[in-house]
């Protein structure tokens, strides 16, 4: 009986821990919110975050981004081929990438490289006391280091998330159309008729904002919060990553329930 | 890094990060065509059975795309399916144009088809397609096929070879002109 | 005397702070500290020609800082302070002493208002920090320097960076000034030569010299340093101890040092706390604490290996581990 009542215990204990952090994480956010007015007037700091988000992961996002449509062009035709409807491959290509992987892979690897290295950053300024040192500059650390890399990440995301999807129809005509041989013509004619710019490409942004929120927001809490131990900030590093997926993924999932009713009328 | 060159690379940044969002919007998606699209008119086209017909489906004539289904709903006092068709508006139809719904390819979406017909008076904002002629049923075409066979084969043959399945849901799945 | 006149004018000082010529004249007087050889021997702190001052006069002089039977504790139970009553005079350099853990650090936090006392007061030039408000505690800070351990130097930043930082998020001064101040600042610490380094290419003595530049970017009224002997060579520890001891009396300061380290402490301080298990074990002058004969004192300051703090952490006898 009492090793049951133990589990139990943990379990609840846990459980409240997390609904705590939960709130401290809400609170922190309505910090940040207030606190930003520092970003806009001093709008260097935003800059520079943004080159250590956005830019430093250009390389990898259109690399994958590339991959992707080239994967999905190869993938795709195995199955349009069956039934003739190769010329359907751009829309197949576009679709997929505008709609679901853009935004939600282009998040991934986002949350992977650039919110473990805030996380990681704000983590280790709070182990060194420069987080400290700041408050009793009486300057708000929160204004001066926290907010600018959120912002950051919420400028960046959404970008890279189109660039993504640009980078991966266009391996996908690489493939499609070069490699393949399908017909150019209907390769971007049938995409373009099929792709409706509000309903597909604007909820792909919706998507991709709404992403670029949950993850720059997770990415800079952890940070604040790491243990200011060097495990602590390593712990807070993974946590960063692992959380952000399951959170995209999750919000993918609501997201897509809300925007594509598919075929219900 | 130098101040001057992070302000670069992050301008650059941004430029082809909604370059890219232009792209998708213009070249991917249908952006700069919606506009000629948004304008025109809506009719009404009453089915029997509207299969498979989904909203923005398009509407066709000899190919060509010509509109979009608006919406489709059923009326509840004749219970049949009634499909609002926004047409673009440079394009004029007669007013006893017949509107069926075709499938592209076998397995294909369905759409709808206008047949153009002779009146010289247009069909206007808010009118109704007279002629209408429903998607076709797999079932009742298969029941109307095993029927005529049924009626083909030789009256004295074995009754176990004639199919049970000439049932009163024979009638015809082509219902003639709709008032 | 001496002391009277200093803090006179350090009052006067103190009227016009806000205005930057003040502080163009006060940093000119930091550039007179690296003309000036350093002390090489263990002479008393240079506050009074005559001797130490005997510890009834601490008291006597106008009090900048006191803590009153201040308790604090993260949680009930574990109490790091309880009933610490400790005063720092206007213009003297206060040592707090004890071993690790005891709650020095805590003292310094309680100070900043990064924490707030759960018994007792802890007032600041007659204010209570506890009740300061975001405006008052905001120029409260204004007033304070801190030197953290081991130098806490933005990293993303170079070190003329580091040390314009104060001033370029709490004045209005235009770059020329700007440039100036720190150029003086990092002169009067002996590092003007490395404003264009980043603190990743200094060594830990020089980081550490850069940071006490940053403390007194502008011109605080109080000074804290949280260990600001810890990992230093024996020269640099010694450069670090006599700036401190420079710095407070050319700026008319009022400092708080956090310490275990004994040798280098005796040489520059006014005054001496010792803190053990959230008390006041003992306190005075160098002079006295040198003569002293309590056991905590003549521990601490011999380093003995035993004594009020034990050697061995409570354990079973010897008997029931080894039988």
């Amino acid at each position: 009986m009492k090793p049951v009542l133990r589990i139990l215990s943990r379990l609840g204990n846990a459980t409240v821990g997390g609904v705590e952090r939960l709130g401290f994480a809400a609170r922190f956010f309505a910090a940040i919110l207030r606190q930003s007015g520092t970003s806009v007037v001093r709008p260097g700091l935003v800059v520079k975050e943004i080159y250590q988000a956005g830019v430093l992961s250009l390389i990898i996002v259109l690399m994958s981004g590339m991959f992707i449509g080239m994967v999905l062009a190869l993938q795709g035709y195995e199955t349009l081929v069956r039934f003739g409807a190769t010329e359907s491959m751009g829309v197949l290509v576009a679709l997929s990438l505008v709609r679901e992987l853009g935004p939600v892979v282009a998040a991934l690897l986002f949350a992977s490289r650039a919110g473990s290295a805030m996380t990681a950053e704000i983590g280790l300024m709070k182990t060194t006391e420069q987080l400290s040192a700041m408050e009793v500059m009486a300057v708000d650390p929160i204004a001066r280091v926290v907010a600018p890399r959120f912002w950051a990440g919420v400028i960046s995301l959404p970008l890279l998330a189109a660039l993504f999807s640009t980078l991966g129809i266009y391996g996908g005509y690489l493939v499609g159309v070069r490699l393949i041989g399908i017909d150019g013509g209907a390769f971007w004619g049938q995409m373009q008729a099929a792709v409706d710019w509000r309903y597909d490409v604007m909820n792909g942004v919706i998507k991709s904002a709404v992403f670029a929120f949950a993850v720059s927001l997770i990415a800079v809490f952890e940070g604040y919060d790491a243990k200011p131990t060097a495990e602590g900030v390593s712990a807070a590093t993974t946590r960063t990553v692992v959380t952000s997926a399951l959170v995209i993924l999750a919000l993918d999932f609501v997201l897509t329930v809300f925007m594509f009713r598919g075929g219900v009328h | 890094m130098n101040r001057k060159i992070i302000d670069l690379w992050v301008g650059i940044f941004v430029a082809i990060g909604l370059a890219a969002l232009v792209f998708l919007a213009l070249k991917v998606g249908n952006l700069l065509t919606t506009s000629e699209e948004r304008t025109g008119y809506q009719v009404e086209a009453r089915f029997d059975n509207i299969g498979n017909l989904k909203p923005r489906a398009p509407v066709k004539s000899a190919g060509v795309v010509v509109g979009r289904v608006e919406s489709i709903r059923l009326d509840d006092k004749t219970y049949e399916g009634v499909a609002r068709l926004h047409i673009y508006s440079h394009y004029q139809f007669p007013r006893d144009t017949i509107a069926a719904i075709f499938t592209s390819g076998l397995l294909g979406e369905q759409f709808v088809g206008l047949e153009a017909g002779g009146d010289t008076v247009m069909l206007k904002d808010e009118e109704r397609i007279r002629k209408t002629q429903s998607a076709v049923q797999l079932e009742k075409l298969i029941s109307q096929f095993m029927f005529s066979k049924a009626q083909d084969a030789p009256p004295a043959g074995a009754p176990a070879s004639s199919p049970p399945v000439a049932t009163p849901a024979a009638p015809a799945a082509v219902p003639g002109a709709k008032p | 005397m001496r002391p009277k006149l200093k803090s006179c004018s350090y009052c006067a000082v103190q009227r016009n702070r806000s205005k930057p010529d003040t502080i163009l004249r006060m940093t000119v007087a930091d550039a007179s500290i690296s003309s000036a050889a350093p002390a090489a021997s263990a002479t008393s702190t240079g506050v009074d020609a005559a001797g130490a001052l005997p510890a009834k006069a601490c008291a006597a002089a106008e009090a900048l800082v006191e803590l009153k039977n201040v308790s604090f504790g993260y949680t009930k139970d574990r109490q790091i302070l309880s009933g610490v009553n400790l005063i720092v005079p206007r213009g003297k350099l206060v040592a707090v002493m004890g071993g690790s853990g005891c709650g020095k650090t805590t003292v310094l936090r309680l100070l900043c208002g990064q924490i707030r006392a759960g018994g007792g007061e802890v007032l600041v030039g007659g204010r209570s920090v506890a009740a300061m408000k975001r405006d008052e505690m905001y120029a409260h800070r204004r007033r304070l320097g801190m030197l953290f351990q081991f130098g806490a130097l933005f990293t993303d930043m170079t070190v003329f960076d580091n040390v314009a930082f104060p001033m370029r998020e709490h004045t209005e001064l235009p770059d020329e000034v700007i440039r100036d101040l720190v150029l003086m600042k990092l002169n009067a610490v002996g590092l003007r030569g490395t404003a264009h380094l980043k603190p990743s290419e200094l060594s830990g003595g020089m980081a550490r010299r850069v940071a006490l530049a940053r403390t007194i970017a502008l011109d605080p009224q109080i000074a804290l340093y949280d260990e600001p002997f810890a990992g230093l060579d024996p020269i640099s520890l010694s450069v670090v101890g006599q700036l401190i001891r420079r710095l407070n009396d050319a700026l008319g300061m009022t400092s708080i040092l956090v310490t275990h380290d004994v040798a280098e402490s005796l040489k520059i301080v006014d005054y001496i706390y010792f803190i053990s298990e959230g008390k006041v074990v003992a306190q005075g002058d160098v002079a006295t604490i040198k003569a002293s004969t309590d056991p905590f004192v003549r521990q601490f300051v011999d380093g003995q290996p035993d004594g009020p703090v034990h050697f061995h952490y409570p354990a079973k006898s010897l008997a029931e581990d080894f039988s």
